[in-house]
């Protein structure tokens, strides 16, 4: 894999003084899904937007396709496109006429026939004399897309692609994501939705307070940070764990009448075992079930494993 | 993939194309207010009015507030267009679109501003034809009157470009055309030669730089200034070489565009 966005040193304070992001490294590969994850405020969106041109960084450098957006910005933002999260069309054109658009201003010569299998892949074509302010919020987000594919970017930003928008229309996104990946462009999203990243992404980057804590592929984090627990429910309650297993990590919950077992993913599993040893002092069970944890709850853990950091440090 | 041109015409002329797509959707309103508004004018003017004054310098007073009348409206529409143009791509958030593609300011300013001019030369057409139902109108340098025109639109567009980004809301783009300009040019000699002013007011009156504009193109049409033609021509060059830097600032700076 060879890289296709890089980000050194990234680092953005508002003049109101707010750090959006903090000395900000991050290498995106050719043709992978990447999807940036973090609360509101996070930086997020700071982010994509100074790779993008929209908002000025405070410091750092970024380099699209080993070009500086800086100083080769030109040849630079011709290989990217952005769909930002507000919806922000021209709403008295037409899909057509403001999809046209985009292509003349990245400086695309026409191309009617590219046009209109963009607009046909969106499902617009149908729609493209209307004017946009006549069509559905799904339809308007569907423009935005088109207009940032008319120029044929290597690299697409979504920012919340799929934020207020329903169920069905939300798989015809991830559909498109996944075509487009497959067409060799490299995607980045933002998204609140775990699922979202869970479903799509190749590799995922947890940005919290400015900070990229964690960057890995997305197997390995919830390998590497997944935790499995077995429950098991008792026939009899028990008022507190056997001394005799005092050396699992077991927890009783629901009054006793259930047995919790929490063990890392990446570990082996010592099911067999403990299972044995309950039989051997006595501990009868009526039922048990396993599962794994999601990356919405790796996320909630590794966010607040942040806050609790960032608490000690203000008490030093 | 093929390179992005040095400059990016294709930019440029998307801007324009779009921008002069806004202005065909509104051309009756565009052009029947002026119109209108202009031929009120004559009527209270050059009629009413107009018949019981003498000529001035030997021009017939109908005739006389023509080049006055036609940059009184190109000022307020040249400002009102090329803010708007700027304005409403802000307000509604569809400017990340130019911030994030790949054109110079050069490029975004020439074809915004190029637009608003083009509709603000063709509105004092418009208007100086509807004047010819009216008066019997003499053009004696036609060339410098289009030339007059060109510079004093594209520089007022400029100034309406540089509103628009200032302007944090529609009635803020209003406080300049309404309150700077539209005054300068009632006291800028738009319905009177600053010759027949007491000789305090007159001097006065040469620190109104609207002077220089309405005094220039008068002066293409009937031969007769109030101020020396190349004293016009400075004004409206120093004038618009000043919004020029002063647009250049706004992109390198970012004023008010980006974060």
């Amino acid at each position: 894999m060879t890289g296709i966005l890089s980000i050194r040193g990234l680092t953005k304070t508002y003049a109101s003084g707010l750090k959006a992001l903090d000395a900000v490294d991050l290498d995106i590969e050719k043709g992978e899904i990447f999807a940036l994850l973090g609360p509101n405020g996070a930086g997020k969106t700071t982010l994509i937007n100074i790779v993008c041109g929209v908002v000025t960084a405070s410091a750092g450098t970024v380099t699209v396709d080993g070009l500086d957006t800086q100083r080769e910005y030109r040849q630079a933002r011709a290989r990217i496109g952005l769909v930002p999260q507000e919806l922000a069309t021209d709403m008295f054109e037409t899909p057509y006429a403001s999809v046209r658009f985009s292509r003349g201003l990245f400086g695309r010569p026409r191309d009617p026939a590219l046009l209109e299998r963009t607009l046909r892949d969106l499902s617009l074509w149908d729609k493209r004399k209307d004017r946009i302010q006549t069509l559905s919020g799904g339809m308007k987000r569907r423009v935005m897309i088109a207009k940032a594919l008319a120029h044929e970017p290597t690299v697409l930003f979504l920012d919340e692609p799929t934020a207020g928008v329903d169920v069905e229309l939300r798989r015809d996104m991830w559909a498109l994501v996944r075509r487009l990946r497959d067409s060799g462009v490299t995607i980045i999203l933002t998204t609140h939705y775990i699922d979202e990243a869970e479903e799509m992404a190749d590799r995922i980057g947890v940005i919290d307070k400015g900070r990229l804590i964690v960057v890995e592929e997305k197997r390995k984090l919830m390998k590497k940070l997944g935790r499995k627990q077995l429950t098991l429910a008792l026939s009899q309650p028990l008022a507190a764990v056997p001394a005799a297993l005092s050396s699992w990590p077991l927890a009783l919950a629901d009054a006793g009448n259930e047995l919790e077992y929490t063990f890392e993913a990446a570990q082996d599993s010592r099911i067999p075992e403990l299972l044995r040893e309950l039989e051997a002092a006595g501990i009868s069970y009526k039922d048990l079930n396993t599962k794994q944890s999601s990356l919405e709850d790796i996320f909630v853990s590794l966010v607040h494993r942040d806050d609790r950091n960032g608490a000690k440090g203000a008490a030093r | 993939m093929s390179a992005v041109p040095v400059p990016n015409h294709r930019a440029l002329w998307a801007i324009y194309r779009f921008e002069m797509a806004r202005f065909l959707r509104t051309i009756w309103q565009s052009l029947a207010t002026p119109v209108i508004t202009t031929s009120l004018y004559f009527v209270v003017f050059g009629s009413a009015i107009g018949s019981r004054m003498g000529a001035i310098d030997g021009v017939e007073y109908g005739a006389f507030i023509v080049p006055g009348l036609i940059l009184l409206t190109m000022f307020t529409e040249s400002i009102f267009n090329a803010s708007f143009g700027i304005y409403f791509p802000k307000f509604t958030g569809t400017i990340y679109e130019v911030l994030s593609a790949p054109v110079s300011s050069f490029e975004v300013v020439a074809g915004y501003v190029g637009a608003a001019t083009t509709k603000s030369v063709v509105l004092a057409l418009v208007i100086l034809a509807t004047a010819s139902f009216f008066v019997d109108l003499r053009i004696e340098h036609p060339v410098w009157m289009l030339a007059f025109l060109v510079l004093v639109a594209s520089t007022f567009c400029l100034l309406g470009f540089v509103i628009g980004i200032w302007s944090k809301s529609f009635e803020q783009m209003q406080i300049v055309p309404m309150l700077v300009i539209t005054p300068l040019t009632f006291l800028g000699g738009a319905f009177y030669s600053i010759d027949m002013l007491p000789p305090m007011w007159r001097t006065f009156s040469l620190f109104n730089p609207i002077v220089y504009l309405i005094s220039g193109f008068r002066w293409s049409f009937y031969g007769q200034s109030d101020v020396s033609v190349g004293a016009s021509l400075a004004a409206t060059f120093a004038f618009f070489s000043v919004l020029l830097a002063i647009v250049w600032w706004v992109f390198r700076t970012g004023w008010r565009l980006k974060n």
